[in-house]
């Protein structure tokens, strides 16, 4: 028996590609583009100046607030402007440095023997200092995501290894390589919450990290971490769904996964967090899938933060024919962009060159109300219904069809025969409605 | 630096749009198309059955209904969208629900009717209310009912049937004459008063009715009926294929037939009727039953779009189907009682809507 959710989607996986590719290190490129608001919260203010010489890792972009996020030079070299430039989301201030000097201040600062000596205190401090969000897409600070309020007790921290997202497979490879890493960065995550029991959810799809987490489980002696296998299903590495399915927890409407007692971080989080905790290192490169029926040398890549698509395309042999979409993350959930100076940031977990015949596209007709939108739509809402609203501007009744319960997962959008934007008109609906607020 | 010249030409040709950038590729008239194929093979039997003039009142229902398509949504200057397959399937639907001897005007007529009126001036697909192709149904039935209904055509020589009636209680040839114009349903409805006007016992039909033979040419499709409802086989695997291929789903035909039969058993048991579950089977196999819950009471258009609602949908149709065919004027009642519960249909997709997650009042394992 599986467990999963209610709804959802089985799209075709694409993971065949790289699931098996190892991962690569990308030479560093000659000129980082670094936004300074690359989480969800308030924008780092700059900590350094044009005409300034950084080195790797070096702290340049100082955390605003509670909810926010340290940046760090991801090569060394020297800062030639701090200026707005265009990202996935937008103009974002980010300093531009371009590579020189050497890479002696690199690798492993201050390696930490025992991280069990630590308190849950100093725990949070190295992730807050290594500027840690969640990787997974969202980018969420992720030393705030580990300090829940009081009256919210936690009972279960959930890794999401689910990578439900077609092309995508940097999660899989991560547990497949590392599952030593990953499971040590699920105890200090468990530490850091005061937490008893973790669960790592991974989809059936990838045998081989299931395999490899089991194995290291049981060398280390499991204790009160377990692996739940679960059946591959899109959405099911959303955070509501992913409880769900794990623990039939449903968070309430409106509600964080914390109002259901349960703290969610993602594969490649948990790894990013015992890079900080155990050797020091600030979040400045971070693995990306490359892939799509665009690029010539799909892989799993390890890339500095701030890399531009340009250079990535250029590492990855170019494209083998013309793509018709490019796309930030996945297929269904990524943002789409139209410049190759675009820089990978945080949380940018793929790259995707996509071609005519991959995406979808055209017209859109009337609905035909058959109700393929309602069945897999897992927030249990009527797509159809909003889309309709949507379309005719009627945000009265586009109001009593709960837009906001919306995950933006996509599966409407995708299952629909007509073609119709759903979540596009949803998306759209959400902010008329906000904007009115 | 070829390779980057060539990256800067193709960025002018990137698209930018909102997730999600996949689709499953289903489109409206694949979907369409594939309905239309899942008739065919009852479609065909019925060519077989009532002889080659079914396909030219086949054909003339599913061009007539193309054209008036194309036409309307010139006229009224409309994407034309007339070989989507939509229009295709009203016309076909329509004449499955014809007798075979239907005049080929009154079929254009019906496809007219059907698409124009039905449809496109309800907006179009979509937005039309009633199903087109029983609307239709439902206005020839009212215009022309002699052509509609009183010349069914005889059980062919070849027909299961004909042995299985002369053989029967020796019945004279006017009643046997009069028994073999009606369909399955017509003998249960018209039979005994026919018998009893030639001073014949009872006995005889549900002899008739109730023999290996009937039920089974009933199964298979070797009896009398509108052009497409005759042969439950091959409706059956046509719904199945349907339901494979996850263009309809299995609540409404479940619920429309389950509740049906619910009812017929229920009736016939405490009338105290000899043999209830052999007129169940009786009424199970005869007239649109099949044709309606797999393929008209399915339409998406006017069918309702949560799982909830397209059972109690179902139940409505099976259950107005058994008042009809039992109490009513006509001995069938599947047309009408779809059209009745189409009408229902804003109101059912008004009140019954799946739980939005997270809202279930006690939220199991209650960590909260």
């Amino acid at each position: 028996m599986f467990s999963r959710f209610e709804g959802g989607i089985h799209p075709p996986e694409h993971k065949k590609v790289t699931e098996e590719s190892a991962f690569i290190n990308l030479p560093i490129p000659h000129s980082c583009c670094i936004p300074l608001q690359q989480h969800i919260g308030a924008p780092a203010m700059a900590a350094v100046k044009a005409g300034d010489i950084v080195t790797e890792g070096q702290l340049i972009g100082t955390a605003q607030g509670f909810i926010s996020a340290n940046v760090h030079s991801s090569i060394p070299g020297k800062v030639v402007d701090i200026a707005p430039v265009l990202t996935a989301s937008g103009m974002q201030q980010s300093v531009i440095i371009e590579a020189e000097g050497s890479f002696s201040a690199s690798a492993m600062p201050q390696e930490v023997s025992d991280w069990t000596l630590l308190s849950e205190d100093e725990i949070r401090e190295r992730i807050r200092n290594a500027g840690i969000v969640g990787l997974g897409g969202a980018a969420f600070p992720t030393a705030v995501k580990l300090s829940p309020p009081k009256e919210k007790p936690i009972d279960t921290l959930i890794v999401n290894g689910a990578e439900c997202e077609p092309y995508l497979t940097i999660d899989g490879m991560l547990m497949k390589s590392f599952p030593d890493a990953i499971i040590e960065g699920t105890r200090i995550a468990l530490k850091a919450l005061s937490v008893q029991k973790a669960i790592i959810g991974v989809e059936d799809n990838k045998k081989g990290a299931i395999a490899a987490l089991k194995k290291s489980l049981e060398q280390a002696g499991a204790g009160n971490i377990s692996i739940t296998k679960l059946k591959t299903r899109y959405p099911q590495g959303a955070e509501k769904q992913m409880i769900y399915a794990l623990l039939r927890r449903q968070v309430p409407s409106g509600g964080l996964p914390m109002d259901a007692g349960v703290i969610v971080q993602n594969a490649g989080t948990v790894y990013a967090i015992r890079e900080a905790v155990v050797h020091g290192m600030p979040l400045f490169s971070r693995y990306i899938t490359v892939s799509g029926g665009a690029i010539r040398r799909p892989g799993n890549y390890k890339v500095r933060i701030g890399t531009r698509i340009r250079d990535i395309v250029e590492e990855c042999g170019g494209f083998s024919q013309e793509p018709a979409r490019i796309v930030m993350g996945g297929p269904m959930c990524g943002l789409g962009v139209y410049s190759m100076d675009i820089p990978v940031v945080k949380g940018t977990s793929g790259l995707l060159f996509l071609t005519q015949k991959e995406v979808s596209g055209g017209d859109y007709s009337p609905c035909i109300r058959c109700g393929k939108c309602v069945s897999v739509c897992p927030a249990g809402l009527l797509p159809f219904a909003l889309g309709n609203a949507a379309e005719k501007n009627r945000m009265d009744l586009a109001r009593e069809l709960n837009p906001n319960d919306c995950i933006m997962c996509g599966s409407c959008s995708y299952v629909c025969p007509a073609r119709r934007p759903l979540s596009h008109f949803i998306k759209i609906t959400k902010q008329r409605i906000s904007a009115k607020r | 630096m070829t390779e980057t010249k060539n990256t800067s030409k193709k960025e002018e040709m990137l698209v930018v749009a909102l997730a999600p950038h996949i689709s499953s590729g289903e489109s409206i008239p694949r979907v369409m198309w594939q309905v239309v194929a899942a008739l065919v093979p009852a479609a065909a039997f019925s060519a077989w059955l009532f002889g080659p003039r079914v396909l030219l009142v086949m054909g003339v229902a599913v061009v007539s209904a193309v054209l008036a398509e194309a036409c309307i949504q010139l006229l009224l200057k409309k994407r034309v969208t007339a070989l989507d397959g939509s229009a295709a399937i009203t016309g076909l639907l329509l004449a499955m629900n014809l007798p075979a001897t239907a005049p080929l005007w009154m079929t254009t007529i019906g496809s007219f009717f059907a698409i124009i009126i039905a449809k496109q001036l309800f907006g179009g697909l979509g937005f039309n209310i009633f199903n087109p192709a029983l609307a239709a149904r439902a206005f020839l039935m009212a215009s022309w009912p002699i052509e509609m209904t009183a010349r069914w055509p005889r059980f062919s020589e070849t027909n299961a049937l004909s042995p299985v009636v002369k053989n029967i209680a020796g019945f004279p040839p006017a009643v046997y004459d009069a028994l073999t114009q009606a369909t399955p349903l017509g003998i249960i409805k018209e039979g005994p008063k026919i018998l009893a006007d030639n001073n014949i016992g009872l006995s005889g039909l549900w002899d008739m009715i109730f023999s290996r033979d009937m039920l089974g040419a009933l199964f298979t499709g070797n009896v009398g009926g509108c052009l497409g409802e005759t042969s439950v086989l091959l409706l059956l695997a046509g719904g199945v294929f349907l339901l494979a291929r996850k263009i309809i789903t299995w609540h409404v035909p479940l619920f429309f037939i389950g509740t049906f039969t619910a009812a017929v058993a229920a009736y016939y048991y405490f009338s105290g009727f000899p043999a209830p579950h052999l007129m169940v089977a009786y009424n199970l196999l005869s007239g649109g039953l099949f044709l309606g819950a797999f393929f008209m009471a399915t339409d998406m258009v006017t069918s309702p779009v949560s799982a909830k609602g397209m059972m109690l949908f179902g139940a409505g149709c099976g259950l107005i189907t058994f008042v009809i065919r039992i109490w009513g004027g006509y001995p069938e009642g599947v047309s009408y009682s779809i059209l009745i519960m189409n009408a229902f249909v804003p109101l059912i997709d008004r009140y019954i809507k799946p739980k939005v997650f997270g809202t279930t009042k006690k939220i199991k394992g209650g960590a909260v």
